[in-house]
């Protein structure tokens, strides 16, 4: 099976039934997406695929269409993605471990509602789980990251 | 001398557990300093100068031997060291280290001994030092308890310090200025014609003169980076997808796999049939565990398919099998024989409560699972002569002890490599993924096995937090509290956790009545007793351990009082407390929430109290009654830590706290049935989540005379705080967690 991740094209063998976070975590190496729960109840495996955040722990691979981004691709430490920069403005993580979930959706989200309100962000984030609790930051980096993709 | 030595024949108690047992205790031994494990492995251009600072030509390490949960402790030991070493973050690597004792924690033994925290005099601080003796002498090398900041605050600075002359004794001797003449700044010496020599260059010249050990710590008035605003050293990583856990290691050759051991924890496997898992796909070997079974795969998920495909019959739980039962133990457990302790009694309460008026309330806390994002997991190769373990672990020393045992392996054949962790609340004190990961290993001599937990077993093998009843009584007078009684019947997380660590532990366990017995009120008749029930689940220490339910208790009981007395609850608290620090925190989150302001009726505030590892903490929560349930709109938090290293992080790490505590609070518990977990994912344990996370403002103070670790303390005024906010709003007392059996939230 063929896949895009990154803009690098891969080809797998594997069960079609297979997560696509498995299939990109044990086969690929690709290991900013994380296992949390496997039932889309905490975030942390969250992708793109064709820029919609996709909880990458409930699409099989034998039902992937498009091209897949994870937060490697969203951004570098060198080239870091404007909602990366709000996250490490406001020094959002502790642990860190549902961080890139949490930075895929917010880049999905923002990238589709520029002017968010609380309420929104409430809407858009609350399926992503943070057991550290750093829930104030998020709030505060979706802010900080939404004026910067505005170029404010 | 002669007092110190005898208490510390009588009691090598830390926290109740008897940590070293039998062994020889002498002065000269506490003083001997356990050996550099940095020179084993050190090469000729290298110099190291203590067990935290090595230097060669490619740069400076620093060892950080706390592990980091999450909670920052990487970045707060570097820059302690930095501090006195005059290097700048992005100047040097950090490393956790090896196990060794040269890393015994310090701090470990001042919350273990029986005195209140703000309690300096001659008897308590002899009894700390000869803990901290013992604690030093088996070299417990702990992350934990809310000790890294105490344990490090002077040691690491001390480090730093003694690198530092150090190496301007070795630039003096090479370049022949006087020492008095050189300075040093962003990792290099500098000479009085303003040119440097760099750590690095001086690494040669440095490991051949003796460390220069007559240094002084620098007067807090010159700190660069203490107390100021830093940028925490794993942010870009953990901001970036770049930060590698434990779970996403790879090791050439690895295999990957997956194991299901019985939920009745403890109980054993009858037997099992693996025919449908054996033809799956990806499966390589079905491997039979101790009381479980192992899939090995050539991907985490064939091998958690394979092994939920597993056909197994479980034996019974060794402890109670249903929760109704559980509860009732502890309903019987409030008898003389199960007293654990009198921890306080001041006053006569007795005589106090035979007055007809008698105030009384029964409290309940339920059991909770930890349940850190990353799931537990392990890489493990051993071979016929060497183990290695990958691996996030708080007790590194222990597990190498563990595997040496399990793989008749020297300890010194066992090499630890400590990862960072995507949380622990206390998981990460626990051995399950080791001991799985390590028999499969065994079973596959010479290949890596990564082991991961799927999200249902982790919650399946999680030692959650101790059950507990509370019985509480009290009476007023004159609009003012003037007897409290509270007693507390629980199971021991210590003993049970203990047992598992082959510990024994004889005498009182302190974490029965942490939280409570401390409050630093002058209450006139003021009793705390702690009952020790058996027989029911094995736990384990989570976040805050026994406060996280007794600060529940203790504070619903004087907010109760308090109430009906007529009295305003933060007058009569301030009215009660008899410690100065205590007194300022509570007065300061007095200020920070306007206390008093007036309300809109469908509002609330509820205002609590608990002192925790030393550290007083006020909490004041603000809720509104809306017509979808109740809504935390606001939470204000005071508390002293002495001094706060990185303002940054301490508010994160508070909020954290508070979230933590409120989200069990409202909506988490584990309930058995058959003897299983009733709860096996995120759905049935939410915990909190962004919609309903408050705005939380902090105020860290430094008026209290030891410096403090600010892990835990957060935790245990926030469930009171909040339950007795619902009251002010609402007009109904909520006594049991999680709140959402008795009330709505938004």
């Amino acid at each position: 099976m063929k896949l895009t991740v990154n803009r690098t094209e891969h080809n797998v063998d594997v069960d079609p039934d297979m997560p696509l976070l498995w299939v990109l975590r044990d086969e690929l190496q690709i290991t900013g997406v994380k296992y949390g729960c496997g039932v889309a109840q905490c975030g942390a495996c969250t992708v793109h695929v064709d820029g919609e955040a996709v909880r990458s722990c409930q699409l099989a691979i034998g039902d992937l269409e498009g091209k897949v981004t994870t937060i490697e691709g969203l951004g570098t430490p060198d080239a870091l993605h404007a909602v990366q920069q709000a996250w490490v403005t406001h020094q959002v993580a502790q642990c860190g471990y549902c961080q890139s979930g949490q930075i895929m959706q917010a880049a999905s989200f923002l990238a589709k509602n520029a002017d968010p309100s609380d309420a929104d962000i409430d809407d858009a984030l609350s399926g992503n789980l943070c057991r550290c609790g750093t829930y104030p930051r998020i709030r505060a980096a979706v802010k900080t990251a939404a004026l910067n993709l505005k170029g404010v | 001398m002669g007092r110190s030595r005898t208490i510390a024949r009588r009691s090598f108690l830390v926290g109740s557990v008897a940590i070293a047992g039998g062994v020889a205790f002498g002065t000269y031994q506490v003083k001997k300093t356990p050996q550099n494990p940095l020179t084993d492995a050190l090469g000729d251009d290298a110099v190291t100068f203590n067990a935290w600072v090595k230097v060669d030509a490619n740069g400076v390490t620093l060892i950080t031997p706390h592990v980091d949960l999450g909670q920052g402790a990487h970045s707060m030991q570097a820059a302690l060291i930095a501090e006195e070493l005059d290097i700048e973050f992005g100047q040097f690597t950090v490393d956790h280290g090896v196990p060794s004792p040269a890393y015994y924690n310090t701090a470990l033994a001042d919350e273990a001994v029986p005195f209140l925290s703000n309690d300096v005099s001659a008897a308590a601080e002899t009894m700390r030092e000869v803990m901290g003796g013992i604690v030093k002498l088996v070299g417990a090398q702990v992350t934990g308890g809310s000790t890294s900041v105490p344990d490090s605050f002077d040691k690491l600075r001390m480090a730093g310090a003694v690198a530092r002359e150090t190496l301007k004794a070795a630039a003096a001797q090479q370049t022949g200025v006087p020492i008095s003449a050189l300075k040093t700044a962003k990792g290099a010496v500098e000479l009085p014609d303003g040119s440097t020599l760099t750590y690095a260059e001086l690494a040669i010249g440095a490991a051949a003169i003796n460390p220069v050990l007559d240094v002084t710590l620098r007067d807090p008035s010159q700190w660069r980076m203490i107390g100021k605003d830093m940028m925490r050293l794993d942010i870009l990583a953990k901001s970036t997808g770049t930060q590698t856990y434990g779970i996403d290691l790879f090791i050439q050759g690895m295999v990957n796999a997956s194991a299901r051991v019985n939920p009745r924890k403890g109980g054993e496997m009858l037997r099992y049939d693996a025919t449908a898992a054996e033809t799956m796909r990806g499966v390589q070997k079905i491997v039979p565990l101790r009381n479980g079974v192992a899939v090995v795969a050539n991907n985490t998920w064939y091998a958690i398919q394979a092994v939920n495909a597993v056909a197994i019959d479980w034996g019974p739980a060794p402890y109670l099998a249903e929760q109704e039962a559980h509860w009732k133990a502890l309903e019987d457990g409030f008898t003389d024989d199960t007293l654990d302790r009198e921890w306080r009694h001041d006053g006569d309460v007795p005589a106090a409560l035979a007055d007809s008026s008698v105030i009384a309330a029964e409290y309940r806390a339920p059991y909770v699972a930890h349940q850190p994002l990353e799931p537990l997991s392990a890489v493990v190769r051993v071979t016929d002569t060497r183990a290695d373990i990958w691996v996030g672990h708080q007790l590194p020393r222990f597990v190498q002890k563990r595997v040496a045992a399990m793989t008749g392996l020297p300890a010194d054949a066992v090499f630890l490599h400590n990862q960072y962790m995507g949380g622990s609340f206390g998981h990460r004190l626990e051995f399950e993924n080791i001991d799985r990961t390590v028999e499969v290993a065994l079973q596959m001599k010479g290949t890596p096995v990564k082991l991961t937990f799927s999200r249902e077993e982790d919650f399946a093998q999680d030692f959650p937090r101790q059950i507990s009843v509370a019985r509480g009584a009290g009476t007023v007078k004159d609009g003012r509290v003037e007897s409290y009684d509270l007693g507390i019947a629980a199971t021991s997380a210590v003993r049970s956790q203990s047992t598992r660590l082959n510990l024994s532990t004889p005498g009182p366990d302190s974490q029965l009545a942490a939280g409570a017995w401390n409050l630093p009120y002058d209450v006139p008749h003021f009793r705390v007793r702690s009952y020790a029930v058996t027989g029911l689940g094995p736990t384990s220490s989570w976040r805050s351990v026994g406060a996280s339910t007794n600060g529940f208790f203790a504070d619903c009981l004087l907010d109760e009082l308090c109430i009906a007395a007529g009295a305003d609850p933060l007058e009569e608290r301030l009215r009660l407390v008899n410690d100065l620090v205590a007194r300022k925190v509570l007065e300061v989150v007095a200020e920070m929430s306007d206390w008093g302001s007036k309300m809109e009726t469908n509002r609330g505030r509820g205002i609590a109290f608990a002192s925790s590892f030393g550290v007083p903490t006020a909490e004041v929560i603000e809720v509104t009654n809306t017509d979808s349930g109740i809504q935390i709109d606001k939470v204000f938090v005071a508390l002293d830590v002495g001094r706060v290293v990185d303002p940054v992080s301490f508010e994160n790490i508070v909020q954290g706290g508070v979230i933590w505590a409120l989200g069990h609070a409202i909506n988490s518990e584990i309930t058995y049935e058959d003897g299983q977990a009733q709860q096996s994912n995120y759905y049935d344990a939410e915990g909190m989540r962004l919609y309903q996370a408050p705005d939380i403002t902090v105020c860290g103070l430094e008026n209290a005379s030891k410096i403090r670790g600010v892990g835990e303390p957060p935790v245990p005024p926030a469930a009171p705080a909040l339950a007795n906010a619902i009251f002010a709003a609402t007009g109904q007392r909520i006594r049991e967690m999680p709140f959402n059996k008795h009330i709505d939230f938004v």
